[in-house]
Formats: structure tokens, C-alpha cells, sequence
């Protein structure tokens, strides 16, 4: 597992520690005074199918690109003090982290309506695809809700 | 050279990550599709029923834009991204 690291959006294939990357966002600044946290994690059925095995796949340098203005945006729009995206790609795991999306602020309500925001933005505007593979076979997912 | 990026599932009809076009020095997207449909009519016809999202160097662009010698295009399905 990695621990957080200095980069506040970034795109790996190693599992992150939740806590770690909490921690590390709250020495932003001594005026947080809320939190908001989205974990996507691995399902374990998609459409009523088990799912055997989940991979992620991204555009190098436009996903990071988009995950970097998301979070610009997201700090500029909602009033944020701070925020963390990471995504991982390659295989994962059932009910393994998949993407962490951090919202750090003076008070909740910014906070909440930011994280909502950002985890939508990411799945409308970053290049990343998820492949599942079901007992029906592979399917590179179109979109999800 | 143009280069034209596949993702997902054209990266699988294609039967590669890219490959490379020399069109001159600015040309259009629909010159760019008429080289691919040379060799991979499939992923022409998913551009021209509009089920793919072009970039330009990171950016989505329309499908009527102009490109340049040395840009790098991408032709990305619908993105499935967050978990």
C-alpha cells in the first residue's frame, strides 16, 4: 500500500491508504474545519452478472490533464481550501479502492457539494475505462451511473 | 506525421495502441477518418456515427477541426472512470 505522496492528482497502479492520504491533505492548512470523502470501490456484480475481474485503462498525460482541472475548478468554484483525486488503473480486485476523492474546506457544505461534483466530472470528462469481466464474457464498460 | 491513438475497445479492433499518418502540413479530421477507413473501416464508421469523442493534444475537439503535422489525435469511447 502507498502512503500519500506530494502530488494531490495523481493516476497509479498501487493501492492507497485512505487514512494516509486524509492525514496528508489535513496539513494544508490549520484552517480545515471539514472533510468530505468519496472511496469508489470494486463491485462485485455488474448488471446482475459476477464479475470476475475489473481493469482500468487510462489516456496518459489528458487523464492526469483533467483530473489537474478538476481539482483547479473545484477549489476555484466551491470555495475549497484543498483537494486529493487519485485513480488507480490496472487490475483491481472485488471491493478494492478505485478512486479517492478528497474535499477539504472551512466548513462541511462546500465540502460535500465539491466532492459530489468532482466524483461526476471525473466520470464525464477523464479518459479512463473500466473492462469487466463477467461470466458472459469481456465488456469494456460504456458508462456508469 | 499525425499520430492517431486507440483506446479500450478500438485499441482492440484495431489491434493497436496507434499508428501514424503523414497528411502534410494542416489537414482535416475527415482526412484524418478517410486514411483510417483505408485500413480500419469498423472504427470509421463508430467516428461517423458519433460514438466517439475526439482529442487534439489532450483536448476534445469538434469533429471539424483542423490538425496539424505533429499533433496527436485520440479517439476515445465513452469514458467508464470512477468505480
Amino acid at each position: 500500500m502507498r502512503s500519500a505522496t506530494e502530488s494531490k492528482v495523481r493516476i497509479q497502479k498501487e493501492d492507497f491508504s485512505v487514512t494516509d492520504e486524509i492525514e496528508f491533505m489535513k496539513k494544508s492548512s490549520r484552517n480545515i474545519g471539514g472533510i468530505t470523502v468519496f472511496l469508489g470501490t470494486g463491485r462485485e456484480t455488474s448488471k446482475g452478472e459476477k464479475i470476475a475481474d475489473l481493469n482500468f485503462e487510462h489516456y496518459p498525460q489528458m487523464a492526469e490533464k483533467k483530473l489537474a482541472e478538476i481539482r483547479e475548478k473545484g477549489i476555484a468554484d466551491f470555495g475549497l481550501i484543498d483537494m486529493s483525486i487519485v485513480h488507480r488503473i490496472g487490475h483491481i480486485d472485488i471491493g478494492d479502492n478505485i478512486v479517492l476523492i478528497i474535499t477539504c474546506g472551512e466548513h462541511r457544505q462546500e465540502t460535500f457539494k465539491a466532492c459530489e461534483w468532482a466524483i461526476s466530472e471525473l466520470k464525464r470528462t477523464t479518459p479512463i475505462w473500466k473492462r469487466e469481466t463477467t461470466t458472459k464474457g469481456e465488456v469494456w464498460v460504456q458508462a456508469t451511473p | 506525421m499525425i499520430t492517431v491513438k486507440y483506446f479500450a475497445n478500438l485499441k482492440q479492433i484495431a489491434g493497436k495502441d496507434e499508428e501514424r499518418f503523414d497528411l502534410g502540413k494542416e489537414t482535416t479530421l475527415d482526412q484524418v477518418w478517410e486514411a483510417i477507413s483505408q485500413t480500419l473501416p469498423q472504427i470509421a464508421t463508430l467516428i461517423k456515427e458519433k460514438k466517439i469523442m475526439v482529442a487534439v493534444n489532450y483536448d476534445v475537439v469538434s469533429l471539424d477541426a483542423v490538425v496539424h503535422d505533429g499533433d496527436e489525435i485520440a479517439l476515445l469511447p465513452p469514458f467508464s472512470g470512477g468505480s
